[in-house]
């Protein structure tokens, strides 16, 4: 299948491969091609699919089209939905206006080595090794009624407060843990590309009287923008996609809906539902704009 | 000479400020760094006590005895010995064949000046990218279906060879990608003396490139073990067996089995992220440098 695609595509040869040469090149492409394909860009085309149907069960002969059935279930009739989506929203303005400033603002201190900073970097980055079950638990730890933070407060068990239960609250006790891992990898990114801004530019700006907000706003940032894009893209598809720390939390239950649990619910299992499809499929509409971000400044370069 | 002067004064004079300015932003940062690691210490605090004793002297008492009696239970009651074996099965082939791929297609973009070189490595890096939840539901149902062809149902699904096919097919993407932009910076000549000796590819790929690629191969394997062995959602979603899951995904079960015991749960907690840990510690040259040569993931 792949060996035909590259034959017809008559590429540049410098000069002919041999036959053995040949065959290795298609085998080099095509087998690698052939699983990516095949398990990744074929099924995202089916679900996209799918998404228009209902079907049940695994038999082909049992899809019916839907047209826009499960779409319009899901707008109209989906309450959860748009309580998914505030609560994304909720977590995109969250992470985008507070855990990745931080982020960039410790990266930002710690490469301008001050004392300490190996210390520190290690210290911002070790969230960001553990496993989000992991890190449920180490929370679970500080925040259940018996935990730290309710013995810290005096509160016994039983007027404890319910982190995870109370809905005012829970939304940002949520995000504190999700920051809690971002911040690190964001500081991380941030530290990588710094290192290549000359300091000299830096104390120079400083030397002309620019205050440091000024010196970040003005020269730093700007040479930093194929870092702040991939921040930026980071950001706003962390936000989209979380899934793993809400569900260590709240189980496959409604305690905390956003879009990623939404999915799970309709996808996980044997009763996955065709609904579950248009969910993924609202999900990835969403994500396309920072994805083509992505690309476009990683793949400038190449396409010049 | 005198404008030399002055600029050397204003410089003392900015450095000296910085220098009073500087202690106060690291103490600061030192103190959000000790609240950012205390949930942790907490944790490890908590598991070497034992449950007993915090329940009847309280969480804040001074302890009595601090021992590894909760590690030592968390290994036999949770059979973590099984899980970790569960999860080497998943992420030894799973990173090994992810490196092999990626170094292929890595390999040919960038030695070879094909006209679909840049939409090879454009479609690779995008289906990286896709979410998860968007390839899964063909992916469970072709799983069953050639489980029931073949006549072995258990083939795919349920299988660790369901869970490394998924890793390997999405994370290809990303060392492809890597991979290939560190392939660009191997000079082009050490290629061509290559092929002016009249290597073929096989052996331009074997004997030539993958030994120059050594360094990032590690930083990627490195990285790539750390996701994959942190990754929970395939194996939850594709195995339905819970004693065949990898360890990060049987932690929130073991989570629900063990709740009232949280000091052994703690113990078993610190367990499951020793093995991330001391990857960290040990390789954190190559892990970071495999994050920051481009990367999407959390």
């Amino acid at each position: 299948m792949n060996s035909t695609a590259m034959e017809s595509k008559k590429p540049h040869r410098r000069r002919a491969f041999s036959r053995a040469d040949r065959t290795t090149l298609t085998a080099f492409v095509g087998i690698p091609l052939f699983f990516h394909l095949l398990l990744v860009w074929v099924p995202a085309f089916l679900t996209i699919v799918l998404s228009f149907t209902y079907w049940s069960g695994i038999s082909i002969s049992r899809i019916k089209f839907a047209g826009f059935a499960n779409y319009k279930n899901i707008f109209v009739d989906t309450p959860a939905f748009w309580e998914a989506i505030q609560n994304n929203i909720i977590w995109l303005v969250w992470f985008a206006g507070i855990a990745t400033p931080i982020g960039i603002l410790l990266a930002y201190q710690i490469d301008r080595q001050i004392r300490g900073h190996k210390f520190y970097e290690t210290a911002y980055y070790l969230p960001v090794v553990l496993s989000l079950a992991v890190t449920g638990i180490i929370w679970n730890f500080l925040l259940r009624p018996d935990g730290f933070v309710n013995g810290l407060f005096g509160r016994d068990i039983d007027n404890a407060i319910s982190f995870f239960g109370n809905y005012d609250i829970n939304i940002y006790v949520i995000l504190t843990i999700a920051s809690w891992r971002h911040i690190g990898y964001i500081m991380l990114l941030y530290l990588a590309g710094l290192k290549s801004v000359d300091m000299a530019l830096r104390e120079a700006a400083s030397l002309d009287g620019a205050t440091e907000w000024q010196t970040f706003k003005k020269v730093i940032f700007p040479a930093m923008k194929p870092v702040n894009v991939i921040v930026i893209v980071i950001t706003i598809i962390e936000s989209l996609r979380a899934f793993d720390i809400v569900y260590i939390i709240y189980g496959s239950s409604a305690g905390f809906p956003i879009l990623g649990t939404l999915v799970f619910q309709n996808i996980a299992g044997e009763g996955a539902s065709m609904k579950g499809a248009a969910y993924a499929v609202i999900l990835f509409v969403l994500s396309i704009g920072p994805i083509i971000a992505y690309l476009r400044t990683t793949f400038r370069s190449d396409v010049q | 000479m005198s404008i030399d002067v002055e600029l050397q004064v204003a410089a003392t004079k900015y450095r000296n400020k910085q220098k009073v300015k500087d202690r106060f932003i690291s103490l600061f940062i030192g103190i959000f760094a000790i609240v950012w690691i205390f949930p942790i210490i907490w944790t490890v605090w908590s598991s070497l006590r034992p449950y007993k004793e915090v329940r009847a002297n309280g969480l804040f008492s001074f302890p009595k005895v601090l021992n590894l009696t909760n590690y030592a239970d968390a290994i036999s009651r949770m059979e973590l010995p099984t899980y970790f074996f569960n999860t080497a099965i998943i992420t030894i082939p799973a990173v090994f064949l992810t490196l092999f791929f990626g170094s292929l297609i890595a390999f040919v973009v960038s030695r070879y000046s094909f006209k679909w070189n840049v939409s090879l490595l454009l479609l690779f890096t995008a289906g990286n990218l896709l979410p998860a939840q968007l390839v899964f539901i063909p992916v469970f149902k072709m799983y069953i279906t050639l489980g029931k062809a073949v006549g072995i149902p258990r083939l795919l699904y349920d299988s660790p060879w369901g869970v490394v096919l998924i890793h390997v097919a999405f994370q290809m993407g990303f060392a492809t990608f890597v991979l290939s932009s560190y392939m660009k910076t191997v000079p082009k000549e050490i290629s061509e003396s290559a092929m002016v000796d009249g290597a073929t590819v096989f052996t331009h790929y074997t004997k030539v490139m993958l030994p120059l690629l050594r360094p990032a191969l590690a930083s990627l394997a490195v990285l790539m073990t750390t996701w994959i062995y942190n990754d929970f959602f395939w194996a939850l979603v594709l195995m339905s067996t819970d004693s065949k899951r990898p360890i990060t995904s049987a932690l929130g079960r073991l989570q629900g089995e063990f709740v009232t015991d949280y000091n052994l749960l703690a113990a078993g907690a610190a367990i499951a992220a020793l093995p991330t840990l001391i990857v960290f510690f040990i390789l954190r040259k190559q892990f970071v440098s495999g994050l920051t040569l481009g990367s999407t993931k959390g």
